[in-house]
C-alpha cells in the first residue's frame, strides 16, 4: 500500500541515502537513458514537432485563462450526455464522494486505472479506512501496491524495481490479495506478466465499480480521454456497473478537435511511442455498452491556489508524459522517492510545493532539488519553462511574499536556514546598485585572488564541501572591456 | 457555499490579473501544425498502415473483398478457435466459410460469459497510416467495447482504401466524440519491467488485421 508522503525528510536529505543505493541507480540509469533515446527517435518522425508543442501551449494557456467558463461547459455536457457531475475543493472531500459513491452500490471492492490525482488525494487509504478495498490493475501500480511500496515514476511507477525484485514479491504477495503466483514463477518479463494477467482478471471479470482518472476532458462535447498500454483501463473502464472518474480541473481542453494535438505529442513524449496501444474516449453514458452509471468528481485540491501564482500557473498545463524525469540528471541519480510526493522529478519539483504549499520541509526543499539545467524545458511537450518556476519558487522560499493558500491571500514568512542567502543577495543588490563599490570590489578581488581560500569559512562552509568555488579572473571584465576598447584590440 | 461555487469563485478570483479577451477561441489560436506528414500516393498511405501495424506487432493480412471469408476461416483455423464472437451487424459473408461455432453478444451475457470465447471478428471505424492505429465505434459491425477486449484473439477488418486516414488530425474529424471509441495499436502491451516490451497482459494477446479491398 502507497503510504502517505507527510514527514517525508528534506530532499537533501532522502536523496543522500537513495544515491548509495546501487540497484536503484542501475535500475534508473537503464530506464531512463532507455527511454531518453528512442523518445529522440519518436519525436524526430513529426517534422512539426515545434508547432504541436506551441499548440499544446497556446491551448492549455487559453483554457486556464478562462477555465471556470470551461468547466461550466465541461459540466453542461456531461450532464446532457447522461454523467453526474461532482466538485471537491481538497483531498477530503473527493475522498469522502467517491467512498459515498461506492457505499451507494453495495460494493466493498473497486478496480482501479492508474491515476495521477487519485494516488495524490490518497483515494486507497480513504477507502481503505471505509472498509472498500481498491486493487491497483496496470502493472507497475500493482508491483507496487503488492510490494507495499510508493510510486517512484509518474508513467513506469516500479522503475526502481528490476525483475527478480518483481517476482519476488509477486511470489510472496500475490496470494494474500487472490489469485496466487504460479507455482515456479520465474523473473522472465513474459512470465511475470501472465501471473498478473491471471491475477487481475477474476479481479475485472467480477468488478462492479471501476475508479478512474482522465488524461483529457473536453468540454464542448463532455468527452473523457484515457490514454493506456495494458487493456487494464479498458476492462475498468467497460466491464463495471458504476464508473467513477476523479480528474484535476485542469485537464481540460476546449474543443474534440484539440485533441488532434495531444493525441500526437502524449504519447511521443511518456512511452516514446507513435501511439500507444490502446486510447478509450467515453462521453456520459452509452446504452448498453460499458457502465450505465458515471460520475465525474471534479478536483480543485490546490490547483486555483497554483492557478492565482502568474509564474507557477504554467506548470498546470502538465499532461504527465514524464519526459522531463527521463531526462533530467538529478532525478536520475536520487529517483522518485527522494521527492517525496506523487509528482517526482523536475515537474513535482514544481507542482509539488504549489499543490501543497512550502510549509514543510520537504516542500520547501523540493525547489532545490535541480541543477537548472534546462533539459527538462527542451523536452516538454507542452513547453513548461520549469526552470524560471524552480527560480521563482526558490525566491519565494528565501525571501517570503505574497501567495494564494485555500484561496485566500497570505504572506509567506521567509524560511529558516536561509539567512546567509539574503544577506549574500542584498549584498549583491548593493554591490549591483553601486557601481564604484563594485568596480572597487572586483579590482581587489583580482589583486588577492592568490590568497583566496578554497573553501569558504564560516556559514558558506557546507555550500562549498560539495562544490568548488569559482575562479577569480586576473582582471575584472569591465577593466579588459575598457583596455580593450569593447574587445576591438584584444587578442 | 457549494464547493462548485467555492472553486469556481477561486478561479476567478485567480485570473484577477488576466485581461478581459472574448476572442473566440478558434480565432485566438493560430494551428500551425500539418494535417498530414508528407505527400503519399493511396497506395503509399495503405502501405505505411500495413508497416506501422507490423511495426507495433499486429499481424496484417492482406486480400480482395471476395475471399475475405476464406482467410477469416483460416485465421480462426489457424488458431483452433473453440468459439468466436460476433457483433450483431457484421457481414454474413465474412464468416460463411467457418464451421467455429458462433457467439452472440446479448445484453445479459457476463463478462465471464465472453472470458470463455476464444475469438472475436470485427470491422472498425477509420485506420490511421501514420500512426497504425484502427480506431472503433461500437457500431453495428464492431459491437460492444468489450467484445474486443476480453477475448485472446481479435481479428479486425480495414476496408482499404476508404477506411483509411493518414493522420491523427484527419481520423478525429471522421469520428463522433458521442461514441464510446477505442483506439487500437497493436496488441496490448506493457514495458514496466524493466521496459522489457510484453504482449498481452490484459487485452487480446494477439491482434490481426485484415487490410480489404
Amino acid at each position: 500500500m502507497s503510504g502517505t508522503f507527510v514527514g517525508m525528510p528534506a530532499f537533501p536529505v532522502a536523496a543522500h541515502e537513495a544515491v548509495n543505493n546501487q540497484t536503484l541507480r542501475g535500475n534508473l540509469r537503464h530506464a531512463t537513458h532507455t527511454i531518453r533515446a528512442k523518445r529522440a527517435k519518436a519525436v524526430a518522425e513529426v517534422s512539426d514537432w515545434a508547432e504541436l508543442r506551441e499548440a499544446g501551449k497556446e491551448t492549455k494557456d487559453h483554457t486556464l485563462r478562462h477555465l471556470d467558463r470551461y468547466l461550466v461547459q465541461l459540466e453542461e455536457s456531461v450532464v446532457a450526455a447522461g454523467g453526474t457531475v461532482h466538485w471537491a475543493a481538497d483531498a477530503d472531500e473527493a475522498n469522502r464522494i467517491v467512498a459515498d459513491l461506492v457505499k451507494a452500490t453495495g460494493e466493498s471492492e473497486v478496480v482501479k486505472v492508474k491515476s495521477m490525482a487519485t494516488q495524490e488525494i490518497g483515494l486507497n487509504e480513504a477507502l481503505e479506512a471505509e472498509g472498500i478495498h481498491a486493487y491497483e490493475t496496470d502493472l507497475a501500480e500493482l508491483i507496487v501496491q503488492l510490494g507495499k511500496d510508493r510510486p517512484s515514476h509518474i508513467l513506469v511507477p516500479a522503475i526502481h524495481r528490476n525483475r527478480g525484485e518483481i517476482r519476488e514479491i509477486f511470489a510472496r504477495e500475490m496470494s494474500e490479495w487472490g489469485r496466487p503466483a504460479p507455482e515456479g514463477l520465474t523473473d522472465s518479463p513474459a512470465e511475470l506478466a501472465e501471473a498478473a494477467r491471471l491475477h487481475l482478471r477474476e479481479k475485472f471479470l467480477r468488478a462492479k465499480v471501476g475508479i478512474s482518472g482522465a488524461n483529457f476532458m473536453v468540454a464542448e462535447t463532455g468527452t473523457l480521454v484515457v490514454v493506456e498500454s495494458e487493456g487494464n483501463g479498458r476492462m475498468c473502464l467497460t466491464l463495471p456497473e458504476t464508473l467513477i472518474s476523479v480528474v484535476g480541473i485542469e485537464k481540460i481542453v476546449p474543443t474534440w478537435r484539440d485533441l488532434e494535438v495531444y493525441l500526437q505529442t502524449l504519447p511521443r513524449s511518456s512511452t516514446a511511442e507513435r501511439m500507444n496501444p490502446y486510447t478509450s474516449t467515453w462521453t456520459g453514458t452509452t446504452d448498453g455498452d460499458g457502465p450505465q452509471n458515471f460520475h465525474l468528481v471534479l478536483l480543485d485540491n490546490g490547483r486555483t491556489d497554483t492557478l492565482a501564482d502568474e509564474v507557477g500557473r504554467q506548470a498546470l498545463r502538465c499532461i504527465r508524459c514524464s519526459a522531463c524525469l527521463n531526462v533530467c540528471p538529478v532525478y536520475e541519480r536520487a529517483g522518485g522517492h527522494a521527492y517525496g510526493s506523487v509528482y517526482p522529478g523536475p515537474i513535482g519539483a514544481i507542482l509539488s510545493p504549489q499543490l501543497r504549499g512550502t510549509q514543510s520541509e520537504i516542500d520547501a526543499s523540493l525547489p532545490y532539488a535541480s541543477s537548472l539545467c534546462g533539459a527538462c524545458y527542451e523536452v516538454c511537450p507542452v513547453a513548461i519553462d520549469i526552470p524560471e518556476v524552480l527560480v521563482h519558487l526558490r525566491e519565494r522560499i528565501a525571501q517570503g511574499g505574497p501567495v494564494t493558500r485555500d484561496g485566500s491571500k497570505v504572506v509567506l514568512q521567509p524560511a529558516k536556514g536561509h539567512a546567509a542567502e539574503r544577506a549574500a543577495m542584498r549584498a549583491a543588490r548593493w554591490a549591483f546598485s553601486h557601481p564604484g563599490a563594485l568596480r572597487t570590489g572586483q579590482r581587489l578581488a583580482s589583486r588577492t585572488r592568490r590568497f583566496h581560500p578554497r573553501t569558504l569559512p564560516g556559514p558558506g562552509k557546507a555550500w562549498s564541501d560539495t562544490r568548488d568555488l569559482p575562479a577569480v579572473p586576473a582582471e575584472p571584465f569591465r577593466d579588459w572591456w575598457q583596455r580593450t576598447h569593447g574587445g576591438k584590440d584584444a587578442k | 457555499m457549494s464547493s462548485r461555487e467555492r472553486i469556481l469563485g477561486r478561479v476567478r478570483r485567480a485570473l484577477a490579473d488576466v485581461p478581459r479577451d472574448d476572442t473566440p477561441y478558434e480565432q485566438a489560436l493560430e494551428r500551425r501544425y500539418l494535417t498530414e506528414h508528407g505527400e503519399r500516393s493511396v497506395e503509399q498511405r495503405v502501405d505505411l498502415l500495413a508497416e506501422n501495424l507490423a511495426d507495433y506487432r499486429a499481424v496484417v493480412h492482406r486480400c480482395p473483398e471476395g475471399e475475405l471469408g476464406t482467410v477469416i476461416s483460416g485465421l480462426l483455423a489457424e488458431r483452433n478457435s473453440a468459439s468466436v464472437l460476433v457483433p450483431p451487424g457484421l457481414d454474413e459473408a465474412w464468416l460463411a466459410a467457418t464451421e467455429v461455432p458462433r457467439v452472440t453478444d446479448r445484453a445479459d451475457s457476463t463478462p465471464h460469459d465472453l472470458d470463455r470465447v476464444t475469438s472475436v471478428v470485427t470491422a472498425c471505424a477509420v485506420a490511421i497510416a501514420e500512426t497504425g492505429t484502427i480506431v472503433l465505434d461500437g457500431g453495428p459491425d464492431q459491437g460492444r467495447r468489450r467484445i474486443t477486449l476480453v477475448p485472446d484473439h481479435h481479428i479486425c477488418v480495414v476496408r482499404v482504401p476508404d477506411q483509411v486516414v493518414a493522420s491523427v488530425p484527419q481520423a478525429l474529424e471522421r469520428l463522433d466524440p458521442a461514441r464510446p471509441l477505442t483506439w487500437i495499436s497493436g496488441p496490448s502491451a506493457t514495458s514496466d519491467i524493466e521496459l522489457d516490451r510484453v504482449e498481452g497482459v490484459h487485452g487480446p494477446r494477439t491482434l490481426e488485421v485484415i487490410l480489404v479491398t
